[in-house]
């Protein structure tokens, strides 16, 4: 601190404005609420690849619809099989394809919204009303469309949900993009000679970043609703595999006998959406010193 | 106005005929013969020949799609690839379940969100407020077929009130057993989407509580109540009203799914019975309806959008 600071560089380490983000984030409501959530999710998910009270698959016939106890904390399925450790074993397939889907959808998302923000005009204007179109496209129908044609699988899921949501992510990044290049500073450094690609990179890419960040959790959110949709549809990851969705499936032929073991798969899926939901509100409270005051 | 009109429409004649374009090529890009897919490894060549002649594929793609685009705008979507039944009839069969559930849906859910979110925004300090904003919240992430099936557990299952699924076979010939066996697909689905519009109608309120004119004419002695009436409304309209637009898109997709949790012959169920079965003709048929219902719609609600808001008129 006896150093004097150069003039033009910031004052504060990076690792203090990074912790900074991190006391924010956690100071709002939702942000902490959301981080606990999200957090107790992927933890139980890794956690299940390594340990879950029972091997999900273990059929055992002698334990069929075996009620709540401290043996089986969810009780059993028809084949006696340990619906905690279902619910556990579940997470994996639906984490990983939300995952994978959010990393496509911020790929297409951020190109296409650059492709309709960034280019001459007779690239920009095309690219803009064909986002305006395809975000009018439902995700599930554009899945439905891919199942069709290629069969259902975990690729199948991942493109279809990945370049749904991509089409929402697009339009955001679009109007984010416009926002930053009409500032100050890309002007000076167009007029400083910088190139197209420059510009991208060092200013309009940083810019949109913590919006980007904001969305991606509200994506993986919706990516976790539609995952289990397809599952539960049947055109999910391949059978075998267990997931929340089609646990929901296969449990519901026996709704009538027994209605509550239908809670578990839900409320997985409930927590986890819930978990990322909050987090991005979190996110984005952290990020806005106007709404953080309100 | 006119002008806005007409910008709209061919705005929407480019994006249905880019979404047939679309739906036409992405079932084209099948891998592999669809004639050889249907005809199974024993058919002969001639079948095969046969087949391709019936099915249209032995002709260049953009014949192909311009009679399948020419037969859509007469109102023919073609012919089943499995049983040749004529694709515009079956939908006709199932619109008359899917539509109800939809519109009865949709209407239920704006009944149920306008209020409750305009009450979570007047209260949005106390207790009550945040408790119905925190179950829109919670509702938000439901998934529709998991409410659908909790509400059968519960009305159907335990209390016996509803029957679980199904259809009558006779459809509407009993208007009262095909109603009953409507209440909780339309119940969930309503849930599901008022969720989402709650927070909608709910944030536009707070903007319109907070704003300078609602100040100015509690100010001259108005009431809240006809402060809210006479300047709120058309204000927190707008953007409630652009949600719908995008609103449409969702509860398509959730009639898709909650057909299938309640076993409803509508679209949505034929649809997923049709992917399985790769019935092209039919898939490429019903996702066709069901997106340009979608975008029909939308822009049906940018018009009504224009209408209730002078400033986008004076705009252009």
């Amino acid at each position: 601190m006896t150093a004097p600071v150069p003039a033009g560089e910031r004052t504060t380490p990076p690792g203090a404005r990074a912790a900074g983000r991190w006391s924010a984030l956690l100071r709002s409501r939702s942000g902490a609420a959301g981080l606990a959530l999200s957090s107790l999710v992927v933890v139980a998910t890794l956690v299940s690849f390594a340990w879950t009270p029972y091997d999900p698959s273990r059929v055992s016939p002698r334990e069929s619809w075996a009620p709540m106890s401290w043996e089986h904390w969810f009780g059993a399925d028809r084949l006696g099989r340990d619906l905690l450790s279902l619910v556990l074993a579940g997470a994996r397939a639906t984490l990983l394809v939300s995952a994978a889907a959010t990393v496509v959808a911020a790929v297409t998302g951020t190109l296409l919204g650059a492709a309709a923000a960034i280019t001459p005009r007779w690239v920009r204007a095309p690219a803009g009303h064909a986002v305006d179109a395809l975000i009018a496209f439902p995700t599930l129908l554009l899945a439905m469309v891919l199942v069709a044609v290629y069969g259902a699988g975990t690729e199948t899921a991942v493109l279809a949900i990945g370049l749904g949501e991509g089409f929402f992510v697009a339009r955001v990044m679009r109007a984010e993009m416009a926002r930053v290049l009409a500032a100050d500073y890309v002007l000076a450094a167009r007029a400083g000679g910088a190139s197209t690609w420059r510009i991208f990179h060092e200013h309009v890419l940083p810019g949109v970043l913590p919006t980007l960040t904001v969305l991606l959790s509200l994506v993986m959110a919706v990516a976790v609703l539609a995952e289990a949709a397809l599952s539960y549809l049947g055109y999910g990851v391949p059978s075998g595999t267990p997931t929340w969705g089609r646990m929901l499936h296969d449990l519901q032929a026996q709704i009538t006998v027994r209605p509550l073991v239908l809670v578990w798969p839900g409320v997985a899926i409930v927590a986890t959406v819930l978990g990322f939901n909050l987090l991005g509100d979190g996110l984005r409270e952290a990020g806005d010193p106007r709404v953080r005051r309100s | 106005m006119a002008l806005f009109l007409l910008r709209r429409l061919t705005l929407l004649a480019v994006a249905l005929s880019g979404t047939s374009l679309l739906v036409f090529l992405l079932l084209r890009l099948l891998p592999g013969d669809v004639a050889a897919i249907i005809g199974g490894v024993e058919a002969t060549p001639e079948q095969l020949a046969t087949l391709r002649a019936r099915l249209g594929t032995d002709r260049p793609l953009p014949a192909q799609y311009a009679s399948w685009a020419g037969g859509v705008l007469a109102g023919d979507f073609g012919h089943s690839m499995l049983n040749g039944v004529s694709v515009t009839d079956e939908l006709g069969r199932k619109l008359v379940v899917t539509l109800p559930l939809t519109l009865a849906a949709s209407v239920l859910a704006v009944l149920l969100a306008v209020p409750l979110g305009c009450y979570a925004a007047l209260r949005h300090r106390s207790r009550d407020g945040a408790a119905v904003s925190a179950v829109g919240q919670l509702g938000i992430a439901v998934p529709s077929f998991w409410l659908g099936i909790m509400l059968a557990a519960l009305f159907a299952v335990e209390l016996r009130l509803l029957p679980a699924q199904g259809f009558p076979v006779d459809g509407w010939a009993e208007p009262a057993a095909a109603a009953r066996s409507l209440i909780l697909p339309v119940a969930t689905l309503a849930l599901a989407q008022s969720a989402v519009l709650l927070r909608f109608v709910r944030s536009a309120t707070l903007e319109v509580l907070h704003a300078d004119y609602m100040r100015t004419a509690r100010a001259k002695g108005r009431t809240l109540a006809s402060a809210l009436l006479r300047h709120g409304l058309r204000n927190a309209a707008p953007p409630v009203i652009s949600v719908l637009g995008v609103q449409i898109a969702s509860l398509v997709v959730g009639a898709v799914v909650i057909e299938q949790t309640f076993t409803l012959p509508g679209v949505g169920k034929m649809l997923l019975a049709d992917v399985g079965n790769r019935d092209l003709v039919k898939v490429q048929g019903t996702v066709l309806l069901l997106s340009g219902f979608v975008l029909v719609l939308g822009a049906a609600v940018d018009v009504v959008h224009r209408l209730v808001d002078p400033r986008l008129r004076a705009a252009t």
